[in-house]
């Protein structure tokens, strides 16, 4: 008996185009920025790897010590962990003779949540335990709501959400940019604990402004630079190198409230390259198309009951 | 015979003994992970923090259970009275790999005490595409255990019950071809956000399309194996004239999935990947020979009236449609600074306890309840 | 050690110094310029049979003597003594006994006397502007008296910051137009022992070092002593655990600064400044600026003491970061366990096999049916 290909074609053929329609149809999910969000903007160059944030980080969040390099005298994680939220790290080359050059040198940078405007992890997760905050627009962990499923984890391009594997009763832990300080009227503990100036915290627009500022400087000239915040009357003069022209969370992934200035390509500091579409906003709009309104589930489903009660129909005839 | 009878025979075979062994020993396993955490059982890290249990019992577990959708759709949709005798025997393996897939998930998440949340309204987030799939599997189980209830209910002699039943059943076999329409596919839409950390091979926005063809002839492809596996074995009525068909449904199925996969990669540029001669162009290229391979075979019809060369056939689909789900969620997973997964012992002992279980389900099952048509 | 003989001379100049202090005092001097066992030795030889004392003519320019104070400030003053008396000191004008006219003529006599012999060394800068009226000495300008001399000297050492780049006077707007020796003296060799003041043993021991070999000691690109100069303080500094742990005063007073955390934040110097004051410290008590809870200001560093205001942050500049840094990039997790492997190994054939042995039934049946 030879299968009606009419049949089999219209059956598979409506399922396919339909999950392969177009952007278009489905209504946009971009994210845009929110007007006080809140962040921190990291410069590599001010950086010296005195990892003083590190150190405020644990003290403000009360993290325990973490020893996964050789020496065991003090605090040194080689990555985020469950008992690390921030964590510099180094970049070196060859001789590694100078700070801050991509060739020979070395440099530093700063890993912590970038606190997106798209969060992958708020997108991810199945029971809203991954919440931005709708005014400062940080993005943090709700322990009571979460299953522990860890699609945060496997969805942030950052790989920022950490899973406590040593713990019965596990957690998820990641930075949430010092909200419990923030609630208060301080800033982020990394930022304050910064000599240098390297992390500043303040609201994202400011810091967009003064990332571009320091864009627009020349290298090899003393500049002030404000220490702790963005608004800060206390400043550092520091000679400026030559930054890449790039502020890497403006718009990549969909942006983010974390920015880092380097001189370093970012992908040798091990930043991921992403599109400036974020890829929740992708995934979700495939959700979008096929289920908004649960329209075409309610549709298939009834054409399906007619279906069904005919072959049963023909069976009994 | 025409109608499904049990098997009938020993339960306690040398195979099912074993199983049974198997399985206990896991249970040691299983709560070591209770006590200790994930992380003292199994190898699941930051850069991975799923494995095999995701990868294999939930993923391809519930791949391998859409033996039922796939025979479901033939049936029902396409109106092919003909293939009815096959729809029990699937069903009951749908129903074994979504229910331990289930069990699966309650050992994989780390917060399993609140595992109720995904149900709570409240708690519900409308854009995860993780929530879609587990409301919809968690539906499918409850689906599939009430259109398995007739044939319970034949055991009992429920004869009221199983009527009131087979009337409203129109409903639920509904509901069982809309369900894994949805959750399959969306298994393929939950690897879209991961776009920067899964390898171009593999990422693409067409994942759903791919994962669902994939899961209809895979689901083809199980219940060819099952069948012949089990035909080899007992004495049940010879099925292979539908298997036939069947096998010609699933060849024709793989020719359009292949032309979507490669015509897919090439339009995005990375069809170079494939021959890198690198761990992922080979795991790209086996997953796909594994498919070309017995798409050629079968596509003579001499090949699909020979018993042994459809269950091969069969068997290279499995394995094609597992590896392939293997890849989009771990091999094929990069996330960066230098993480590296493989399963540990204790983790691919407990998925060795779940599927012996399954199997000595299935071997009571088919003794115990009508599931077979006697030869 | 033990051979050295001591003759009757030495020994009346060796009064009320034992051998074991002396031998010490030579042994500490060749372990600070990194010499090897046995240069001790050789140093206390050259000192005790030198046959004629060298002559050293010390010239003033504009300077606060603070060098030649710190040079007398240990606690052997006997030793310091004996090395005076062991060099020919002809003319300084704060220890000599003779003043104006008396003085002048002693410097003459011994310049034109020891010509092309001598050993000069200079304490503070030269003036230039206006003719070097900054800074006049018997009448005449001082640059004038330092080119003069200069010329007959066999080697020229400046001490201080103040002769090896014109100090504190040299600070903007610098109205003297104070001048450090070795600029002054383009394109002769001056060694120069910066610092404000500096260690008296730097000093100490580079004349050791020409007495004893005969020429000078390895010297960088600015004229300094490497075995002194060829590291910046903060790579020897005994606060860099905390520097490199994060753990920093904020404030002079604080909990940080009283549990003895790096100053880099109240303004420390030590990561440009060359020096060697973490290793030897000064008046022989074991102190430096640092322990004592006040940060390094760069006093030996051109273009940093007296230059970069106190409590600017320093640049971190070619210095070899610490081996504790996190690298960008670790390798972790995966590894097949053997029970892993075997594991999969078992399962991989037993399904191998029931496979097999079912695709043989069904090749049989297939047979069977065909038959």
């Amino acid at each position: 008996m030879k299968i009606k290909r009419r049949d089999f074609l219209k059956g598979l053929a409506g399922s396919a185009v339909l999950a392969m329609a177009p952007p278009a149809i489905a209504a946009s999910s971009e994210k845009n920025r929110l007007p006080d969000a809140l962040g921190i903007l990291y410069d590599a160059t001010l950086c010296v790897g005195c990892q003083a944030c590190m150190v405020a980080c644990k003290k403000a969040n009360n993290m325990p010590m973490e020893f996964s390099g050789s020496q065991r005298q003090w605090d040194n994680p080689v990555d985020l962990s469950s008992k690390t939220l921030n964590i510099i790290k180094e970049y070196e080359n060859g001789t590694a003779k100078v700070k801050d050059r991509e060739i020979d040198g070395y440099a530093f940078i700063k890993r912590q949540c970038m606190h997106c405007v798209d969060p992958a992890c708020v997108s991810a997760c199945p029971a809203t335990a991954m919440t931005k905050d709708p005014k400062t627009g940080i993005v943090s962990y709700n322990k009571d709501a979460c299953i522990g499923c860890r699609y945060c984890a496997v969805a942030c391009p950052f790989d920022i959400p950490k899973f406590e594997w040593d713990n019965p009763f596990p957690k998820i832990v990641k930075c949430q940019l010092c909200n419990h300080l923030v609630a208060k009227g301080q800033i982020a503990a990394c930022a304050s604990g910064c000599p240098t100036g390297a992390s500043i915290f303040g609201p994202v627009k400011d810091l967009l402004i003064e990332a571009e500022r320091r864009q627009t400087m020349i290298p090899g000239k003393y500049y002030e630079f404000p220490v702790a915040e963005v608004s800060s009357t206390k400043k550092e003069v520091h000679k400026v190198k030559q930054y890449i022209p790039y502020i890497y969370g403006k718009n990549d992934g969909g942006g983010t409230q974390t920015f880092m200035m380097a001189a370093v390509p970012f992908n040798k500091l091990g930043l991921p390259t992403l599109p400036d579409r974020s890829y929740a906003a992708m995934a979700e709009n495939i959700q979008h198309t096929l289920y908004k309104g649960m329209i075409l589930p309610i549709v298939v489903f009834g054409g399906l009951i007619f279906l069904v009660k005919r072959s049963e129909k023909n069976k009994k005839e | 015979m025409k109608t499904e009878q049990p098997l009938e025979g020993k339960i306690l075979t040398p195979t099912f003994l074993i199983c049974g062994l198997i399985f206990l020993i896991s249970l040691i396993f299983m709560g070591k992970r209770f006590i200790y955490g994930l992380g003292a059982v199994t190898n699941m890290n930051d850069g991975y923090p799923w494995g095999l249990w995701i990868a294999f019992d939930v993923v391809i577990g519930t791949a391998l259970g859409c033996g039922g959708y796939a025979m479901a759709l033939l049936v029902y949709v396409f109106n092919k009275g003909e293939y009815h005798s096959l729809v029990r025997p699937a069903l009951m393996t749908s129903l074994f790999g979504y229910t331990l897939a289930g069990v699966a998930v309650v050992l994989d998440v780390g917060r399993y005490w609140q595992l109720y949340n995904i149900f709570l309204p409240w708690h519900m987030n409308a854009s995860s595409v993780l929530l879609e799939v587990a409301l919809c599997v968690g539906a499918y189980v409850a689906v599939l255990w009430i259109e398995f209830s007739p044939t319970f209910l034949t055991k009992f002699g429920a004869d009221n019950a199983k009527a009131f039943m087979n009337k409203i059943m129109f409903v639920f076999i509904a509901l069982g071809i809309l369900l894994p329409t949805m959750h399959q596919s969306s298994l393929g839409t939950v690897m879209v956000i991961t776009g920067s950390k899964l390898s171009p091979l593999w990422w693409t926005r067409l994942l759903p399309v791919l994962f669902l063809i994939s899961c209809i002839f895979l689901g083809y492809a199980i219940v060819v194996v099952e069948s012949s596996l089990t035909g080899s074995r007992f004495p049940i009525h010879d099925e292979s004239k539908l298997l036939g068909k069947i096998s010609g449904i699933m060849a024709w199925l793989i020719a359009i999935y292949l032309v979507i996969r490669f015509a897919d990669l090439g339009m995005r540029g990375h069809l170079d990947l494939a021959f890198k001669g690198d761990l992922l162009g080979n795991m790209f290229l086996l997953e796909n020979l594994l498919l070309i391979v017995p798409m050629a075979v079968l596509f003579v019809p001499a090949n699909r009236k020979n018993q042994r060369a459809m269950f091969l056939c069969a068997v290279s689909i499995v394995l094609a449609a597992a590896v392939y789900r293997f890849n989009t969620y771990i091999i094929g997973f990069d996330p960066g600074n230098g993480w590296h997964y493989f399963p540990s012992t204790g983790e691919i002992f407990i998925s060795l306890g779940i599927v012996s279980l399954e199997i000595m389900a299935f071997l009571y099952f088919i003794k115990r309840l009508p599931i077979y048509r006697r030869s | 050690m033990k051979d050295l003989n001591f003759t009757d001379p030495v020994n009346e100049k060796l009064k009320g110094v034992s051998r074991r202090d002396f031998m010490k005092f030579c042994g500490i001097m060749a372990a600070s310029m990194g010499l090897p066992l046995g240069a001790g030795a050789k140093i206390a030889e050259a000192i005790t049979t030198a046959k004629r004392r060298p002559p050293v003519i010390w010239l003033h320019g504009q300077e606060c003597t603070g060098c030649t104070e710190s040079l007398l400030r240990t606690s052997h003053p006997t030793i310091e003594h004996l090395i005076l008396d062991l060099i020919s000191l002809d003319y300084h004008e704060t220890l000599e006994v003779g003043a104006g006219h008396q003085a002048e003529a002693a410097l003459k006599k011994s310049v034109k006397d020891n010509a092309g012999k001598f050993v000069l060394v200079v304490e503070g800068s030269v003036p230039v502007k206006d003719g070097g009226v900054y800074c006049m000495i018997a009448g005449r300008p001082f640059g004038e008296i330092v080119k003069e001399v200069a010329a007959k000297a066999a080697a020229i050492i400046a001490i201080g910051s103040c002769a090896t780049w014109g100090g504190w006077q040299s600070s903007d707007p610098n109205p003297t137009g104070a001048t450090g020796i070795p600029e002054f003296l383009n394109g002769t060799t001056v060694v120069s022992i910066p610092g404000c003041p500096p260690n008296g043993y730097n000093f100490l021991s580079t004349v050791a070092y020409l007495l004893t070999f005969k020429k000078l000691p390895a010297l960088d690109a600015l004229g300094r002593p490497k075995f002194a100069y060829g590291r910046l303080i903060h790579e020897n500094c005994e606060r860099r655990p905390h520097f490199d742990a994060g753990r920093f005063a904020e404030q002079f007073g604080d909990e940080g600064h009283r549990l003895g955390y790096c100053l880099y934040k109240l303004g420390c110097k030590g990561p440009m400044t060359r020096n060697n004051c973490p290793v030897l410290h000064y008046c022989d008590v074991g102190a430096w600026p640092v322990n004592t809870g006040r940060p390094c200001f760069g006093c030996s560093e051109e273009g940093i003491g007296f230059t970069i205001p106190l409590f600017t942050e320093a640049d971190i500049e070619n210095v070899t970061p610490s081996s504790v840094h996190a690298p960008i990039q670790t390798t972790r997790g995966g590894g097949i366990s053997k029970g892993a492997a075997a594991l999969l190994g078992g399962i991989g054939g037993a399904a191998i096999g029931a496979g097999a042995v079912a695709a043989k039934r069904l090749g049989d049946k297939d047979k069977g049916d065909n038959s």
